[in-house]
């Protein structure tokens, strides 16, 4: 039975930079198709656990396993053909290339050369990019950048998909947009989640992970989470009160 | 629409500098016809550094390393068989196999930008170190004496392809030097606008987002870098058939500066502008060079002090951006129209 493999599993994750525990101990599992959101203060290990999941990083100690398969000492160009994918915190797009040419290059490794043309332009479509589709990304706004990147890893069509602050700059209708094309993309993929904002969580989660000082708070029903006073304390002064 | 137009215009361009190189020999004396073809030489040795800076993001100090290295393959193998054609294949294959295996050293042992401009710098040092203690007899390769600084004289020259007894004459010897200059800058136009071009660049706006899109780097890179090498050695081979000799001075440091200059001047990030850039370079030296009044490194120096100050983008880029402005105001009414990926414009300005 494939169901009993988790899609993503880590065991006793650790991530140590010098005497900063970024990750401690992180146990995590994700079902094939499943929508997770991932919270928790700044600094409190989000990043780090995406870029270990990446391979942009390597572990202190513990085993991340994709399927089964463990993806230790891979590097992150072969961690992205097993089909995991990333929206980083921090823009990662090609300033000097157009839009069209990054859902070129991010479809041309899935797509059959017959169906990239329309797989390109479905993404524009979905982005809302079509206009700008030949502009060189470098000259465009910071909320479309954002798309951008958005729209480059969904071109690749990865198995796992993981976005870190997908919202960040999004104008409230851009945000809730986001989170509708995340359910849209949900009904064929797994999707990893941060963010902060938790109008946003509410639109899309069901299951949420809360992230404290590298370790794992909770992992519960969005409701159950929020209404937890210890979420409540480290999120003290946030937009949870709302 | 657009886009075809654009390609026409290209064709057209090539079509006229095609023309032209058939031309020159009729309408120039043969002193002018050999300056060209030195100065074609060398604007096949910018593109290679145009390639892989401009579009790879892999600046090399040391692209006279594979130029050198291809002039003496060259030379080496023309000596011993006494037939440029194998010769020339050598000039390719010598560099090119030299470049992936550093490269690979330095590409998979993940070498910050820094320290690979440091380790081509050595390796070319250590070239024109090595080619320069070769002076005694013992130093041979085959038939082929390789004479320290003194160099190796006399070594053949071009021939019609697998027969040595018909040599090019210099007239002949331009159209090989300028049809190798086409058709080296049209395979790379080719591999730029292709999967792998897309690719390179792809890696070199940000190795990140291309890594986690799937792409290794480091092979994408390997592979520019070989192609660069390759590009060099043949230039190496026009080199020597210009002059029919070669010394360790292929492997000059000067040399290596020169190149960076020519695609700075001309402009990083087209392929145009570095060959403009080396001939127009090459032009200037050449005439400072047959009188005493100024010093030539004065006047590069100046001449890349002006282009870094007043033209950071060099030459091509900014005639280029002036040229579409032009036309915008034109047609200002008309909707805007997407720039070409690179304006058409004959290759050399002979
Ligand atoms: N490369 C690094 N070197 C040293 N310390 C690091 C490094 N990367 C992250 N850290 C530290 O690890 C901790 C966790 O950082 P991380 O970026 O994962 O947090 P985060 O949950 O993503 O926070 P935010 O919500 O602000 O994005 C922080 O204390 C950070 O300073
Ligand atoms: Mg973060």
């Amino acid at each position: 039975m494939t169901d009993a493999i988790p899609l993503i599993e880590t065991e006793n994750l650790t991530m140590r930079f010098g005497g900063v525990v970024a990750n401690d101990d992180i146990t995590f599992r994700l079902r094939e198709m499943e929508l997770r959101c991932l919270i928790g203060p700044n600094g409190a290990g989000k990043s780090t656990f995406f870029k270990s999941l990446t391979g942009q990083q390597i572990p202190t100690s513990g085993s991340i396993k994709f399927r089964g398969q463990s993806i230790a000492g891979k590097l992150p160009h072969q961690i992205a053909r097993m089909g995991i994918g990333i929206k980083t915190q921090v823009p990662n797009v090609f300033n000097g290339l157009s839009v069209r040419e990054h859902f070129w290059l991010a479809a041309r490794r899935k797509s059959m050369p017959k169906e990239l043309q329309r797989t390109v332009d479905e993404i524009l479509e979905l982005t809302r990019l079509t206009d700008a589709a030949e502009s060189i990304v470098g000259t465009l706004s910071h909320g479309q950048r954002q798309w951008v990147e958005i729209g480059t890893v969904l071109a690749a069509k990865p198995e796992l998909i993981l976005l870190d602050e997908p919202a960040a700059g999004m104008t409230d209708e851009e945000t809730y947009r986001t989170a509708q094309i995340i359910h849209d993309i949900n009904r064929t993929r797994a999707i990893v989640v941060v963010e902060h904002d938790m109008e946003f969580i509410r639109q899309i989660a069901k299951t949420v992970t809360v992230f404290h000082r590298g370790r794992v708070l909770m992992e519960d029903s969005v409701d159950a989470v929020l209404a937890d006073p210890r979420v409540r304390d480290i999120y003290l002064g946030k937009k949870v009160a709302a | 629409m657009t886009t075809k137009t654009a390609l026409g215009l290209q064709l057209a361009a090539l079509a006229v500098v095609i023309v032209g190189i058939a031309l020159v020999p009729g309408y120039v004396q043969i002193f002018t016809v050999m300056q060209l073809t030195l100065f074609a030489s060398m604007a096949v040795l910018a593109l290679s550094l145009a390639f892989i800076w401009g579009f790879g993001g892999i600046l090399s100090f040391g692209q006279t390393a594979f130029f050198g290295l291809g002039a003496y393959a060259y030379a080496v193998t023309a000596v011993n068989f006494q037939d440029s054609t194998p010769a020339i294949v050598m000039a390719v294959l010598v560099p090119s196999l030299f470049a992936a295996m550093l490269g690979y050293f330095t590409f998979y042992g993940r070498i910050s930008d820094v320290y690979f401009g440091v380790i081509t710098l050595t390796v070319t040092l250590i070239l024109f170190n090595v080619a320069n203690s070769t002076s005694g007899q013992e130093y041979h390769i085959g038939r082929a004496q390789l004479g320290g600084f003194n160099g190796m004289p006399a070594v053949p020259t071009f021939n019609m392809p697998f027969n040595p007894s018909a040599p090019l004459y210099p007239e002949q010897g331009w159209y090989v030097t300028a049809g190798a200059l086409v058709a080296v800058y049209c395979m790379l136009r080719a591999i730029l606008a292709g999967r792998f071009g897309r690719v390179v660049v792809a890696v070199k706006e940000n190795e990140i987002r291309a890594s986690l899109l799937g792409y290794d780097p480091r092979l994408i890179k390997l592979l520019a870098f070989t192609i660069g090498g390759g590009i060099a050695g043949l230039a190496g081979a026009l080199y020597v058939n210009w002059g029919a000799f070669v010394s360790p001075n292929v492997f000059s440091l000067s040399l290596s500066a020169q190149i960076i200059i020519w695609v700075t001047v001309g402009g990083l990030g087209t392929l145009l502008g570095p060959v403009i850039g080396a001939v127009l370079i090459e032009y200037i030296i050449s005439s400072i060079g047959s009188q005493q009044v100024v010093n030539a490194n004065l006047v590069l120096g100046a001449v890349l002090l002006i282009f870094v100050l007043l033209l950071p983008k060099g030459l091509v880029p900014t005639l280029r951006h002036l040229a579409l402005e032009v036309l915008h105001r034109f047609r200002k009414p008309a909707a805007p129209e997407a720039a070409p990926p690179a304006a058409a414009q004959p290759l050399g300005s002979k």
